[in-house]
């Protein structure tokens, strides 16, 4: 059961992630996309998906029992080999629904003070 | 890139996910969930089989889009997780892409995708905008 507190908090990760080119080659080969100069659309999640990972444990949910129920990007400009990001993420919502707990996280991605990549996650955990 | 128009029908993409594909998207992303890699677990947690992650389908979905327009144009993308991809071992499970455009504003696209596995609909309202 997550804490209601914590919603509407947002937790901002101490350390940055720099982007490599290697992780931006490997993710677009896996999907066959030719350009790796830029990376795809949904390679943030490879970034988000660990912040997000370690706030829901942190808030006492059971990682093991997550399903994802939707996930949007909004992308502002496309990451790049080099970017350095601060990944900030905030549980938006939360409610219980037939014993189920849906979360509702955001993650921004910024680089110094530009916004780059903003995604929202539905997790379901189920009951 | 062809000239778009709302309402056009987009010719689809198929792609393939197998066994090896949630291997190497699980290395490539970071998740490495093992109902998306181990059958025993899988079933141990009630799934048929090994499913693919939601992420991979919607990976490929984006790379539906990146098709239409270039990865570089696409500005927005979502997409509700409506039914699992199923991927038995030795078997490659074909996903099947299209698109539909719903919209043309300010130079910007809006396309509905369509992602169907084993003839069933396992995104639901997933739209992407791109810039034309």
């Amino acid at each position: 059961m997550l804490n209601p507190d914590l919603v509407g908090r947002t937790f901002t990760s101490a350390d940055s992630v720099t982007v490599t080119q290697e992780s931006i080659s490997k993710f677009a080969g896996v999907i066959g996309e030719p350009n790796t100069n830029i990376a795809p659309p949904t390679f943030s999640i490879s970034i988000t998906l660990d912040q997000s990972q370690k706030l829901l444990q942190d808030s006492g949910l059971d990682w093991t029992r997550v399903v994802h129920g939707d996930q949007r990007f909004e992308i502002n400009r496309p990451i790049v080999a080099g970017d350095v990001f601060i990944c900030s993420s905030t549980i938006e919502s939360a409610r219980n629904v037939a014993g189920n707990e849906i979360v509702s996280v955001r993650s921004d991605l910024h680089s110094g003070s530009v916004l780059v990549v903003s995604t929202w996650s539905t997790l379901v955990v189920r009951a | 890139m062809s000239q778009l128009v709302v309402g056009q029908e987009l010719a689809g993409s198929e792609f393939t996910i197998n066994r090896k594909l949630l291997v190497d998207y699980a290395d490539a992303s970071g998740d490495q969930n093992p109902i998306h890699q181990d059958e025993d677990f899988a079933k141990s947690v009630g799934l048929p089989d090994v499913i693919a992650h939601g992420m991979l389908t919607m990976a490929l979905a984006g790379r539906y889009l990146s098709e239409i327009a270039g990865s570089e144009k696409v500005i927005s993308f979502s997409a509700k997780f409506i039914k699992p991809v199923v991927v038995p071992n030795n078997i490659d499970v074909k996903l099947a892409v299209s698109g539909k455009v719903l919209e043309i504003n300010d130079g910007l696209a809006k396309i509905e995708l369509t992602a169907i596995c084993n003839d069933v609909k396992v995104l639901g309202m997933a739209k992407g905008v791109i810039k034309l």
